[in-house]
């Protein structure tokens, strides 16, 4: 936040502080519009703005006011970059995995057209990066994926932005809202990276850079909003008084309807402005931030007697809901920790569930918040912080002073339940435990199924994480959610996220290669679906990995049913424990490929389109090496070039990533 | 080794027969499974590509049905099909390989590989069985090959264990009688080794053996395209043990010797155990005694025997396909005539003959030959290690002395055999120092003693209900009965299958049950101690307090009212509980 009004003093700081931790999204992209509103009118008072916000709504023939402007600005066909021409270009690029990017990107643009600001907003992985040299302004939301790495589908821009021959960037102003998980060690790395990078190339840095936590919202809103405010044309560049009105449409724009005093104004803004406002409304009531109540059809483990692992088949109802997806598209899942976890923190740390604690929008009794609002599994920064202080440890102290690799490594071996045995906090406040916890996360599971096989159903595959640590058994908090809901009135809060980077092509005679390793198959069951059901003609292969066959064969019947049925057209699947007994050599989906390397080869020069999913630390790389070697031996290119033909797939959508 | 059978098509029958349903009829006229042997190649199928077929564990349908001609049989765990369906997982498949051991004499070295496979590949066991021979459970389809070619290293295979041909050849294993039983385990070989299926797909399949030149017309000169229309079995006797059931034997020979040697032998046809529930038409039938040839018409024997079968049996209905259908179709004249139409003499009056008793005399015995035999009862047949009874560890060890032969008898027993006197005491330190006693586990009672089940739940796939995994305990609570009545020493035969197809000989015990329904059984009483007679169902579809209850009752009346020497069997229709069964068509009645 330091970053975010650098030249306020301490008590402003203070006070905006304390506001921004009150807001919610909206509210702070409103009050963004409006201090910018204020700005550029000069001298309204704090109290009038929404007022005249509201007037706007209504005297939109007026034509007097810089606010009637903005009002008729946001009306049917009158674009605000028509009424105030930018005197700069924005574009904004996003960088994403599960969506947050996009949907950050898209909040971006709007409250950039607020500022009077058209912004051409792009995906990495469709931009072409040499263009880079002609951006003026440049604002990119990118998330940090694994090990530090960019997104999959934005690994070509990454490569061709650190490479020889990215271009200069001088004159180019530029932003970085990053994304991450703090319990990584390359916490937000890539968008570090490219900040770094942007103005090493020459770039001047219009914004300092963001980090965002899982718990990003507030954070970015803060961030975008900052930015919105940086990128408008300055006052007197352009000959009509837009920016005042282009703020308050731009507030109109993104409000929800109906709350509070300016309800009015967002009622008349979403109406009368462009298609993402519109979009705003009509969108299924059921969200990330209202999740449905999806109730549980079927719950089944997958996996066979003497499998090293539990996987699951889980149905659930979204009937009644709204929602819909398509083949590609993930579940947001949102789940409650272990009642047995929740008490046993409890218990370590002589605490009443029934102490009410602070939470967003409220208070809640701690159990509660622990069991619902909070991530009390693994540990982050924050907390290490937050537990440093508190018990004093020279240790925690120690780590938290060092360096990221060994704080990670610390938090793979130590919970927040470990933390709280090992580091005991006598006395310690329910109010203290939860200031440093991060908000529970919702978890995204890619569909297993496609409405047009199950309507009003979506299927997930899910691995059950559990495992011990330091002799009490731990499992994942989602997956163990979901493990444990099998009674026949279960629940689990659901919201659908969009997978634009992964679908099924449109063109049904396109052939597709399937590369899935573990629940990394799930999407290809939509997929087969899918195409069973549209009566596909294009042909589709499927390289499954797991470790045996008997057991871990996900979907065998269905597979073979589909292989029969023509639906499928072929199908390697690969167990890496079954050679001699497990004792002999692993063979994983990207070993099968290389065997397979004249079929892949032919296959992807007759079009094919190639998908992976799955584990990213090892087999994404590992089949991306695989397709390389394939692509340099049967296409007789040198290295280099095998490399460049892999990224012109990936330019093309054709080699389409959805790994974790 | 032995002369090659040949195709003697029959000219002109003497006597008119229906021929509507044999092989002289087109293809599409009989039953698939005739197209499907016409169509194999000689059984090679499209075998070998289903072994390498990376989304299943299992072979399709047609192979499959080839593949019991090479010895084996897809199954599935039955105790996994519902949970692995509702995983979306496919059947748990394995595969039951059964070898071939004519006369049930094993090597050690043979011994020690079957211990080997059964180890590595088949679940830690291995399965003597009710033919003399031994069979692996739970192999998985991509161990065949290695289990094949394990076998090949010791000399054995597994050629027609199963399937539309001659069966392994079984060899009464009289002990006592060692010099004799030497003799006829010769013949019973050289039958083996003659009737044995020829063609070339075996090689090919198992060991990637490409034919020296493509599979033509005389690829199987006695068996042609077709094969046999059912399975054919072969046994040969010795009395007085009629342990081999030779009255269930489609073709059985029974011994005739003068002071210790083989002379010749009589001949017995028409046997056979299986039948369907609710089918009447079905049932199982004792072999009749139709002559005697001596040692030199063996081999014209079986084929003129065989050839009758191949040319007359019923290939439209293979319910209806076994040898003792076509006898009582065509009538015991006529194929006995044309049985010596084409051997081109009259067979000779069969000579005298008795039997005591068809199970095994366990413990030790010396041979005629000075040689020591050891009978050791297994249980079902299971080698396998339990807790506190490392059976296979002691047969193991045992075998590693290279001081015995096995012999595999026809109740799933073993006998270590030709054992010289100096080294007894060994082997008794082994059997004692791995608990291996013939004092069953379980009980000690003569019943058990005389016992036999199929294997069943949970890998046959025709079984309805327990068998291997039942009968042991139920024994145990008819024991309490036998000891109420003073019965324990008394030996009484029982067997029990988990089907009605008889794979235990069930239908010749005094006290049989076969599987109708999980739990469910039919009852049988009456069969003949020595294997002379069929018993007759006395309760249908019950359970075991029903079970309970009849035996109870006639346990105790045999008990109370039995004669001096009298037999369960013989009893309980004296005593008119059950209604004697001349002849297998009456069976049913």
């Amino acid at each position: 936040m330091s970053a975010l009004i650098p030249t306020l003093t301490p008590d402003q700081r203070d006070s905006v502080q304390r506001l921004a931790a009150t807001l919610d999204r909206e509210q702070t992209i409103w009050l963004s519009g409006y201090f910018a509103g204020l700005a550029n009118a000069g001298a309204a008072s704090a109290l009038a703005a929404p007022d005249a916000a509201t007037q706007n709504g209504a005297a939109t023939a007026d034509g007097a006011s810089a606010a009637t402007n903005g009002a008729s600005a946001g009306a049917p066909g009158a674009a605000p970059a028509e009424a105030a021409p930018a005197a700069r270009t924005l574009t904004i690029l996003f960088g994403t995995d599960t969506g947050n990017a996009k949907e950050l990107a898209g909040e971006l643009a709007t409250a950039a057209k607020a500022q009077g600001v058209e912004a051409k907003v792009a995906d990495m992985s469709d931009y072409k990066p040499r263009a880079l040299k002609d951006e003026q302004d440049l604002l990119v939301v990118t998330a940090t994926h694994g090990e530090g790495d960019p997104p999959p589908n934005a690994v070509g821009f990454f490569e061709f932005l650190a490479g020889r021959k990215a271009p200069k960037l001088d004159g180019v102003r530029f932003g970085v809202l990053s994304l991450g998980d703090s319990t990584y060690e390359h916490y937000c790395s890539a968008g570090r990276l490219l900040d770094e990078r942007l103005a090493e190339l020459g770039g001047e840095r219009l914004i300092d850079r963001v980090d965002c936590d899982v718990d990003y919202e507030d954070d970015a809103a803060a961030w975008i909003a900052d930015a919105a405010g940086r990128i408008a044309p300055e006052r007197g560049a352009t000959d009509a008084g837009g920016p005042n009105g282009a703020a308050a449409g731009g507030v109109n724009g993104v409000a929800p309807g109906g709350t509070g005093p300016n309800g009015a104004a967002a009622v008349n803004g979403a109406a009368a402005s462009g298609a993402s406002a519109t979009a705003t409304l009509e969108a299924p009531a059921y969200s990330k931030k209202r999740p449905f109540p999806a109730s549980v059809l079927d719950n089944v483990v997958l996996t066979g007697r003497g499998s090293t692992k539990e996987t699951r088949h889980v149905e659930l109802s979204l009937e009644g809901s709204g929602l819909t997806y398509e083949p590609g598209d993930a579940l947001g899942v949102v789940p409650a920790n272990d009642p047995a976890l929740v008490e046993t923190l409890l218990g370590e740390l002589s605490l009443s569930a029934d102490t009410p604690v602070p939470v967003k929008g409220g208070q809640l009794p701690l159990g509660e918040a622990l069991a619902q609002r909070f991530e009390i599994t693994a540990a982050t920064p924050r907390f290490l912080e937050q537990w440093a202080t508190l018990s004093g440890s020279a240790e925690l102290e120690a780590l938290r002073a060092g360096d990221a690799k060994a704080r990670t490594a610390f938090f793979r071996g130590h919970h927040v339940l470990d933390f709280v045995r090992l580091f005991p906090v006598p006395g310690i406040e329910a109010e203290q435990l939860v200031a440093g916890l991060r908000p529970l996360q919702p978890r995204l599971y890619s569909i297993a199924s496609s409405l047009a096989a199950a309507p009003d159903e979506a299927h997930l595959t899910v691995s059950t994480v559990r495992y011990d640590l330091h002799e009490t058994g731990r499992t994942g908090v989602a997956s163990g959610h979901l493990a444990q809901l099998l009674h026949d009135d279960a629940t689990v809060p659901v919201y659908v996220q969009q997978n634009e980077h992964f679908r099924l092509p449109a063109d049904d005679d396109t052939p597709i290669i399937m590369v899935g390793a573990g629940t990394g198959v799930a999407p290809y069951r939509a997929f087969m679906q899918e195409r069973e059901a549209r009566g596909a003609s294009g042909r589709s292969w499927l390289v499954f990995g797991e470790r045996n066959f008997r057991s871990d064969f996900l979907y065998q019947v269905e597979w073979q049913t589909l292989l029969k049925d023509g639906v499928l057209t072929r199908l390697d699947p690969v167990f890496s424990r079954d050679a001699a007994g497990g004792r002999g050599p692993k063979t994983y989906v990207q070993d099968r490929l290389r065997q397979r390397g004249a079929d892949v080869w032919a296959w992807l020069e007759e079009g094919s389109r190639i998908y992976v999913c799955g584990d990213a630390d090892a087999m994404a790389p590992g089949v991306r090496a695989a397709l390389k070697d394939i692509v340099a031996e049967h296409g007789g290119l040198d290295p280099e070039a095998a490399d460049e033909y892999l990224n012109e797939l990936g330019r093309d959508h054709r080699y389409l990533l959805d790994v974790y | 080794m032995a002369t090659k059978m040949t195709k003697t098509s029959p000219a002109a029958a003497p006597v008119e027969v229906d021929r509507s349903r044999d092989i002289s009829q087109p293809l599409e006229k009989l039953a698939p499974e005739e197209r499907l042997k016409f169509n194999s190649d000689y059984l090679a199928g499209s075998i070998a590509e289903d072994l390498i077929d990376e989304i299943t564990l299992a072979v399709d349908e047609n192979n499959n049905k080839l593949m019991k001609f090479h010895g084996i049989y897809q199954q599935d765990d039955r105790d996994q099909r519902d949970e692995r369906r509702l995983q979306k997982l496919e059947p748990y498949y394995t595969f039951m390989l059964r070898g071939r051991m004519p006369g049930g004499v094993c090597t050690p070295q043979q011994w020690l590989k079957m211990d080997e496979i059964g180890r590595t590949y088949g679940n830690e066991q291995f399965r003597l069985t009710t033919r003399q021979t031994f069979q692996f459970h739970y192999l998985n389809r991509t161990a065949l090959r290695d289990v094949m070619l394990g076998l090949r290293e010791v000399g054995l295979d597994s050629k027609a264990a199963c399937g539309d041909v001659a069966r392994t050849v079984m060899s009464g294993v009289h002990p006592g009688l060692s010099k004799l039983h030497k003799q006829v385990y010769e013949q019973a070989q050289i039958a083996s080794d003659h009737v044995i299926h020829k063609t070339s797909a075996y090689e090919e399949v198992w060991f990637g053996e490409k034919p020296a030149q493509p599979r033509g017309e005389n690829e199987e000169p006695f068996y042609g395209k077709q094969y046999m229309p059912r399975k054919f079995k072969i046994g040969f006797a010795v009395p007085p043990s009629n342990d081999i059931d030779i009255y269930s034997q489609d073709l059985g020979f029974v011994a005739i010797a003068s002071r210790g040697r083989l002379k010749g032998f009589n001949v017995v046809i028409g046997g056979g155990m299986g039948r369907t529930d609710r089918a009447p038409e079905t049932y199982p039938r004792l072999g009749d005694v139709i002559g005697y040839i001596d040692v030199e018409q063996l081999l014209p024997t079986i084929e003129a025997v065989m050839g009758v079968q191949r040319d007359y049996g019923d290939r439209v209905t293979r319910s209806h396909a076994r040898f003792k259908y076509t006898i009582d179709d065509k009538g015991l004249d006529f194929v006995t005539g044309e049985i010596e139409r084409r051997l081109g003499v009259p067979l000779a009056p069969a000579k005298a003959f008795k039997f005591t008793a068809n199970g095994d005399q366990l413990g030790w015995t010396t041979g005629d030959d000075g040689l020591e035999h050891f009978t050791l009862f297994i249980e079902n047949g299971r080698v396998i290690n339990r807790p506190g009874h490392p059976l296979m560890d002691g047969l193991k060890a045992i075998a590693e002395t290279e001081k015995c032969v096995f012999r595999l008898t026809p109740n799933q027993s073993v006998i270590l055999s030709d054992i010289a006197p100096v080294d007894r005491p060994a082997i008794e330190a082994l059997l004692a120092e791995h608990a291996i006693t013939n004092t069953p586990q379980k009980g000690r009672s003569a019943l058990r003693l005389n016992s036999m089940a199929c294997v069943a739940m949970p890998t046959c796939a025709l079984a309805m209900a327990e068998s291997e995994r039942y009968l042991p305990d139920l024994i145990t609570r008819i024991e309490g009965l036998l000891e109420k009545n003073g019965l324990t020493e008394e030996p009484i035969t029982i067997r029990m299958t988990g089907c009605p197809n008889g794979c235990a000989r069930p239908y010749i015990a005094e006290i049989a049950l076969t599987g109708r329904a999980p739990g469910k059984y039919n009852l049988y009483l009456g069969g003949g101690f020595h294997g002379e007679r069929l018993n007759k169902m006395v309760r249908e579809n019950v359970g075991e307090d029903v079970i309970m209850e009849v035996l109870d009752d006639t346990l105790a009346r045999y008990a109370q009212e039995r004669q001096p020497g009298e037999r369960f069997g013989d009893f309980v229709i004296r005593a008119g509980f059950v209604a004697e069964v001349k002849e297998g068509r009456h069976f049913n009645d």
